[in-house]
């Protein structure tokens, strides 16, 4: 695959993900599946409003952000006013919308992408701090989160050669 | 573009071991293509190999999940199949391109 001569190849991605969006989300989880699908080593750290991903009452009714995105478009690709974004249940609206494009590519809903990922091998943490922040309990968690950890654990894991740690 | 003997024919395939043309395949050019990857075929790994044959055939997009959904074998079994690449290695064992989807 690496055409430059001398390049190590990937071995071990450790993806943290710390934001709650639809997209934030999805970046990290299409960045572990394609990991594990590569044969390189994948573990998946949530923190923060990135729990969402992994609790069950959350996981599959994700939203993005109709407010203050300035990337949002109509379908047509018309400017999106962020004051008809701010209209009750809008975001809901374009949050279902954007799942069901998804799914049309064969992208999976959060739990059933969770489920993919540690097939593959690929491990799934939920971070301790944001755990008893938000007053969430092992029960609350997916059944493929494998621990509650802190970021020291986490970075414990981080070591060897070919691997990165990255940040969505 | 290059040739490689494969099923005790030369065939042509691409830099990365695809091959370029998926009507040169045959369970031998699959077996050969196998020892590469020190995998020994079995009857489920053709089914994989030909479930994939019949979808690249009718254009769809290939992905995992959809093997996963095929009731072949599931996503774990098809990691167990195809170690190190589950979507990668049985595409190329099947004869068809390279897969371009991301999951």
């Amino acid at each position: 695959m690496s055409d430059v001569k001398n390049e190590k190849p990937l071995k071990k991605v450790c993806i943290i993900c710390a934001k709650g969006s639809i997209e934030d989300v999805y970046a990290t989880l299409v960045m572990g599946n394609g990991a594990v699908m590569e044969g390189i080593e994948a573990k998946l750290f949530f923190t923060f409003f990135g729990l969402d991903a992994i609790t069950k009452k959350t996981m599959n009714k994700l939203h993005t952000s109709t407010v203050g995105n300035p990337a949002m478009r109509m379908p047509g690709g018309l400017p999106f006013p962020t004051l008809l974004g701010a209209l009750p249940g809008v975001e809901a609206g374009v949050s279902a919308m954007m799942r069901s494009q998804m799914e049309k590519l064969d992208i999976p809903p959060v739990d059933e992408f969770l489920d993919m990922i540690t097939a593959g091998g690929g491990e799934i943490y939920a971070c301790k701090l944001a755990v008893d922040m938000f007053k969430l309990e092992k029960e609350d968690f997916s059944e493929h989160v494998k621990d509650i950890i802190t970021i020291g654990e986490f970075y414990a894991m981080a070591g060897g050669e070919g691997t990165q740690i990255i940040f969505t | 573009m290059a040739e490689k003997v494969l099923g005790g024919k030369s065939v042509e395939v691409t830099d990365e071991g695809y091959l370029t043309n998926m009507a040169d395949w045959s369970e031998e050019v699959a077996s050969d293509l196998a020892k590469e990857y020190e995998i020994v075929l079995t009857e489920k790994h053709l089914e994989v190999l030909n479930f994939l044959r019949e979808k690249q055939a009718a254009g769809e997009t290939l992905t995992i999940r959809k093997v996963g959904k095929s009731g072949i074998v599931d996503i774990k079994g098809l990691y167990q199949l195809f170690p190190g690449g589950p979507l990668k290695i049985s595409s190329k064992l099947a004869g068809i391109p390279k897969p371009t989807s991301c999951v």
